[in-house]
Order: structure tokens, then C-alpha cells, then sequence
């Protein structure tokens, strides 16, 4: 290694679910780097024992969400040279859920509150019916298609004031996809859809506060399929009495 | 300060909004119970909007009066913001409410003095 390479100070958080501490790290800076080279760099060569999760590394799998100075991220499609403070990095496991060891934490709750809240397709015809023909162009179809782009990174989650005060709340993931299924024309189940989101841990709870598309990493707006989700809730109780 | 998932305009929007209605929910009890001391008290009444002339007074009313503009004016945002049809520009809408109180509540001031 030249002398001219330049040394970033990177707080890495370690320990688990009992607690723990951020531990300093050099690492040289390099063109191009990302927050995932970062961490694998520190991995493979300071500590092996370092524990962090990560597969397709191009913002596909939704595996390698850390908060990165304050900051839910994905760290594959993070670079370096956009977040640095000064000379310093600061990595932690996502917020909101529990930590594992070290920068993996139990997606275990998000993902359940993605069946909670009925975002599960409820298929409306047999493997003998003919195959549904969809407009792309209708209005239901078009706002299904402004929240399938989610990868399940879970950072929406960990940007949320509203799941961090309390932890029933279904959270904008998992309502966003309940929005796109109630405006799937193939879904049996709206009701049922309606139903789950709107108990003591559903849409209501939602402050508005917009941290979830601020922080989406794909552009997606979770916000909005809340205050869908509000509004045909409300129109359903005023019509159905539920 | 230190850069969190907090800063963004939305999230003031919302801060701002929760500040303003607990201030308004504190002055409200006392503001009602100065308004019954025409019925109860009137010469404590009379002592009392002597008092409210001073000059930090006002200062202090200009604070209650944006207070309650914004808490209107951003109210009205979430309302529509839920009920209606959804529209992209929250940013600029919770820009409007908060341009919009500035100007009632530095009007009101500006009367005052």
C-alpha cells in the first residue's frame, strides 16, 4: 500500500441482541468504493469475524440495508464519496428491528407484518381458468404498478418514527403492498385486505411524516399507499359499517 | 447537527404540527379560564388585559397566533392529504402553510404594536 492512499476512520456497530458498541476501523479510501466494499473490506481483511448480510450487491435482493451516519441505506448501491463525513463512516444495524450480531438484524417482524397486514395474493380464479386479461392502462392498474418495485430492504421500516413508538405497527412496507394488492383486479380478497389494515397496528397509525419515500431506495412512495389505504378504509366503514 | 433519517421537510412539517397543537392544547384551558373572570372576576379581567399591553406580551401572541395558523393551514394539508385524491406536491403544499401563517401572524403583530 502507497503512502499517498488515504485512511478513512469507519465506527462499525458490533455485538447482539444483549448490546454493544461501535468499534474503529482503517480502511483505504478507493475510487468507486460502496459502504458494502467498505464493510466486506473490513471483513476479509481486519476482522473476520465481522458479521453483516449481503447477496446480489447491484440493489436487486434487498439484503445489505445498514444505517449509515444516522441514515437507513442500501449499502450495495451506496458510494462512499456520497455519504462521508469528513473522513469518517459510521455503520449500524438497521433501526426498528432486532440485531442478530453485529450489522445483521432479524428481518423475522418486517416480513411477518407483510402476512399480517394481508399482502399475500388471494387468487381469484383456478389453474383451469383462462388467464385474467389486464389493462395496463386502467387508473387501479396504474397506481397497483407505483408500488411493485419494492425489493424488501426494509429500510422504509427503519426510517419510520411511527414503528420505532410502537411495535404493532404494521409499517410502510408491508401497507404498501396491501395497497397494490387491493388495486389488483386479480385479488379475491379486498375486504379481507381492508380488514387487516385497519386494526389497532394498521393505516391510522401513520403520522404522515414521509421518512419511508424519502428514504426508498427504488423512488417508491409508501406515504401514498397509506393514505389510499386511509381513504378506502374509511370509505369502506362509512358504506359497510366496516 | 448531525444528519439523521429526521431531516427533511415532511418530517418538520409534522414536528411543527405536534408542537403547535400541544401548545394549543396547554393555552386553551388557561385561555378560557381568563374569558370566564368576565362573568366571575371583572375587575381581575381588567387587570388582566391591562397587563397583556406589555410588549412581551405581544411578542408572545405572535407566537400563539402562528401557532394556531399553522396548526390550521398544515391540518388542512393532512385532511386533504387523506380524503382527497392524491396529490405529489406535499413539499410545497406544507411550504404554503407554513409561508402563509408567517404572513397572518406577522400581520397580526405588525397591528399589534
Amino acid at each position: 500500500m502507497s503512502d499517498s492512499v488515504k485512511l478513512m476512520d469507519v465506527a462499525i456497530w458490533r455485538g447482539d441482541a444483549t448490546g454493544g458498541a461501535y468499534e474503529h476501523f482503517e480502511v483505504p479510501a478507493q475510487e468507486s468504493q460502496t459502504i458494502l466494499d467498505v464493510v466486506s473490506w473490513i471483513q476479509q481483511n481486519q476482522d473476520a469475524n465481522l458479521t453483516y448480510r449481503y447477496a446480489c450487491r447491484v440493489g436487486m435482493c434487498g439484503s445489505c440495508a445498514m444505517m449509515v451516519n444516522g441514515t437507513p441505506r442500501w449499502t450495495c448501491r451506496t458510494h462512499v464519496k456520497k455519504v462521508l463525513d469528513g473522513n469518517k463512516l459510521t455503520v449500524a444495524p438497521l433501526r426498528n428491528l432486532p440485531v442478530i450480531k453485529d450489522l445483521a438484524t432479524d428481518m423475522d417482524p418486517f416480513f411477518d407484518k407483510w402476512v399480517e397486514a394481508e399482502g399475500v395474493h388471494h387468487p381469484s380464479k383456478t389453474r383451469d381458468d383462462a388467464i385474467e386479461l389486464i389493462d395496463p392502462k386502467s387508473s387501479a392498474r396504474v397506481e397497483a404498478n407505483t408500488g411493485i418495485e419494492c425489493i424488501n430492504c426494509s429500510i422504509c421500516y427503519a426510517a419510520c418514527d411511527t414503528v420505532a413508538g410502537n411495535t404493532d405497527y404494521l409499517g410502510p412496507a408491508a401497507l404498501q403492498r396491501s395497497w397494490t394488492l387491493y388495486n389488483d383486479a386479480r385479488d379475491a380478497d379486498k375486504q379481507g385486505i381492508l380488514d387487516a389494515v385497519s386494526g389497532t397496528g394498521g393505516c391510522h397509525n401513520c403520522h404522515s411524516q414521509g421518512s419511508c419515500a424519502v428514504h426508498c431506495p427504488n423512488d417508491l412512495n409508501p406515504m401514498k399507499a397509506i393514505a389510499g389505504l386511509k381513504r378506502a378504509t374509511a370509505m369502506s366503514f362509512l358504506k359497510n359499517g366496516r | 447537527m448531525k444528519k439523521t433519517h429526521r431531516g427533511h421537510p415532511l418530517w418538520f412539517s409534522y414536528a411543527l404540527h405536534r408542537a403547535s397543537g400541544l401548545g394549543l392544547a396547554v393555552f386553551l384551558p388557561f385561555h378560557f379560564y381568563i374569558l370566564s373572570m368576565a362573568l366571575t372576576q371583572p375587575e381581575r379581567l381588567d387587570y388582566f388585559l391591562h397587563f397583556a399591553e406589555n410588549p412581551l406580551v405581544k411578542v408572545a401572541e405572535f407566537g400563539l397566533v402562528f401557532g394556531l395558523a399553522i396548526h390550521m393551514f398544515g391540518g388542512l394539508r393532512v385532511l386533504a392529504m387523506e380524503w382527497l385524491p392524491w396529490s405529489d406536491n406535499q413539499k410545497t403544499l406544507a411550504a404554503a402553510a407554513l409561508a402563509v401563517s408567517f404572513l397572518i401572524s406577522v400581520t397580526f403583530f405588525l397591528k399589534a404594536i
